[in-house]
């Protein structure tokens, strides 16, 4: 499968998203600058985390305005298959590609923890390789990754099961203490309607080798090549 | 024309930085102080024939870019002087 992983100026993930895909997964992966505006052919893309554009104005919002993101929407808006990590998610929601916004951790602070996250729907593209309920164990690094969207719009979307991820304790509940960045309804990542788009604040790729401390980030990747065979 | 414009944590928001500076105020003795919010001061020239086409122009700058409606809320005014 090919996948092209989108090179903003600030972002700092994407060498390791390389990896995690090519080397570990297997896949064929290759960077794409974000002043282009050919996909060359990928059928899946990563927005990968980092601090484009240095965060100026709002996480996200000056890369939003970069020639490929015309690109990404036109794919997206064709069924194509679009996932963003971290800074990722951020310049999603600012695209108005995800409902909702990212905005500072509850606590002020930048926070680098494993957490553990639940899948609440296993029926994506994103998440088809797990179960329902199952736990994963994925690092997050970011300082603004507070999820918020109207109240309204996050009841349409559990209802239609487009929470694709929350933060839980280790026995799998919802608690205060799992939450770290104060997210509202422990909210950690999302889907858009027609689930062919997904953001999430952890990184599932640097999960992906156990001496590095997991491999859960694979079960993601996993789920997103399964769904296209 | 110069327009300044104002972006705040929209009300029902959490904003956590507003809630920091507040308790340094009260900590400062500032008792008498609440709603602390901590926004942006944007400010730019715009070369526009009235304030009515400047105002018009700031407001889609907002709704585009300026401003995320989810989580901000803003405000401008056009000086014409």
């Amino acid at each position: 499968m090919k996948w092209g992983v989108v090179r903003f100026p600030g972002s700092l993930d994407d060498a390791d998203s390389i990896h995690a895909l090519a080397d570990v997964m297997g896949q064929t992966a290759f960077m794409l600058w974000h002043k282009e505006t050919s996909l060359q052919g990928a059928e899946c893309v990563l927005l990968p985390g980092g601090f484009s554009y240095g965060d100026y104005l709002r996480t996200g919002a000056i890369a939003r305005f970069s020639p490929v993101m015309e690109s990404v929407a036109k794919f997206a808006a064709d069924g194509g298959l679009v996932i963003g990590t971290c800074n990722g998610f951020q310049i999603l929601c600012e695209a108005h590609l995800l409902p909702g916004a990212l905005t500072r951790n509850r606590t002020l602070s930048f926070i680098c923890e494993r957490v553990t996250l639940r899948v609440e729907n296993a029926s994506t593209p994103f998440t088809c390789a797990m179960k329902q309920g199952e736990l994963l164990r994925l690092p997050i690094k970011h300082g603004e990754g507070l999820y918020v969207a109207p109240e309204d719009e996050l009841l349409q979307m559990e209802e239609c099961g487009q929470i694709i991820l929350r933060y839980v304790d280790d026995d799998g509940r919802e608690t205060e203490a799992a939450n770290l960045n104060g997210s509202t309804r422990a909210i950690a990542g999302v889907a858009n309607e027609r689930f062919n788009v997904f953001g999430l604040m952890p990184h599932p790729e640097h999960a992906v080798e156990s001496m590095l401390g997991g491999v859960d980030g694979r079960k993601i990747f996993q789920s997103i090549i399964e769904s296209v065979r | 024309m110069q327009v300044r414009v104002f972006v705040t944590p929209r009300k029902g928001i959490l904003d956590p930085q507003g809630r920091a500076v507040e308790g340094s105020l009260h900590t400062l003795g500032f008792k008498n102080v609440s709603d602390v919010k901590v926004g942006k001061f944007i400010t730019f020239e715009i070369d526009a024939r009235s304030a009515d086409e400047a105002s018009a122009q700031a407001k889609k700058m907002c709704e585009q870019l300026l401003a995320n409606a989810v989580i901000e809320d803003f405000r401008f005014e056009v000086d014409s002087r």
